[in-house]
């Protein structure tokens, strides 16, 4: 089976970082794809989200669940059966995609929010120490 | 008078206007004029996906827009009107329901004969011709991506134009 593709469409220089970040944390390299959608009209945000895709399997990974990076991804993926869009990208969500690539796409895609949601807690160090 | 913003924006519902727009001035409704997403059920379907919970967004073609206007602009909470390009929103000037009203650009990007105005403003001549008459028929026009920004106005627009 074809290793998932992913790509990280957000706002300003967002994907591009979290990119950065998911390769130094790794060591796996030139797998994720930043598309940012600054200046860029829906035509042209399609394009670019479109392009490293191919025919797929991907999973597009947007930051905020409406918005045009959304837009994008569920425009390009409408149809195909090969692109799963997953909103609220995060590292740990971005660093279990990279060694689970041969999963099929929605498997995948329900994996990594799994592990999105384990990796948001609350730690009250800040507290009285009686909890509160 | 419960839509408090109208706005030319080629990306209609998105980050930068639920989250800048409509956080800031507590909008709850939103109008998207536009008669392609009017007639597509997933396009309608993908630009509501998102909203925050209690916000609804209603689809409307030119034509009902201006046919239900009082009837929009008369709904409880707050709203903001949204068309993709200018021709939209002069129709809606024509029609007369932009008097008084002062009416946001927001990001148009480049393509065709557009020239580059602001980072997120790039203008055709067809495109200042629209504004011209939107102007003439509403309070004011201005560009300004969020409400954070300094307001362009335009006047300023047509001299960078030149």
């Amino acid at each position: 089976m074809t290793p998932t593709t992913g790509v990280i469409v957000a706002h300003a220089n967002l994907a591009s970082a979290l990119v950065e970040a998911a390769e130094s944390i790794s060591g796996i390299r030139g797998v994720l794809h930043p598309v940012s959608n600054d200046g860029l009209s829906p035509q042209e945000l399609m394009a670019r989200v479109e392009a490293p895709i191919g025919r797929g399997p991907a999973i597009v990974f947007t930051d905020l669940a409406s918005g045009s990076c959304t837009f994008a991804g569920r425009a390009v993926g409408r149809g195909s059966g090969a692109v799963v869009v997953v909103t609220g990208v995060s590292l740990p969500m971005l660093v279990d995609f990279l060694f689970n690539r041969d999963m099929q796409p929605e498997e995948l895609a329900r994996r990594v929010v799994e592990k999105a949601k384990s990796g948001a807690v609350v730690i009250a160090e800040c507290g009285d120490g009686n909890g509160a | 008078m419960a839509l408090e913003l109208f706005r030319i924006d080629e990306r209609l519902l998105h980050g930068q206007v639920i989250v800048g727009w409509g956080m800031r001035l507590g909008l709850d409704y939103y109008v998207i004029v536009d008669d392609e997403v009017a007639a597509s059920e997933w396009e309608k379907d993908l630009y509501s996906a998102g909203l925050p919970e209690g916000v609804d967004a209603y689809f409307l073609s030119t034509t009902e827009c201006i046919r239900r206007f009082d009837e929009l602009d008369g709904h409880s909470g707050r709203g903001a009107l949204l068309t993709r390009d200018p021709v939209a929103m002069r129709e809606l000037a024509e029609a007369g329901v932009l008097a008084g009203r002062r009416v946001n650009l927001g990001g148009l990007h480049a393509g065709g004969e557009r020239r580059r105005i602001l980072p997120f403003l790039f203008l055709a001549p067809d495109d200042l011709s629209d504004l011209k008459v939107i102007a003439e028929r509403s309070g004011s026009v201005s560009a300004r991506d969020l409400p954070s920004a300094p307001e362009v106005p335009f006047e300023e627009l047509v001299r960078a134009a030149r």
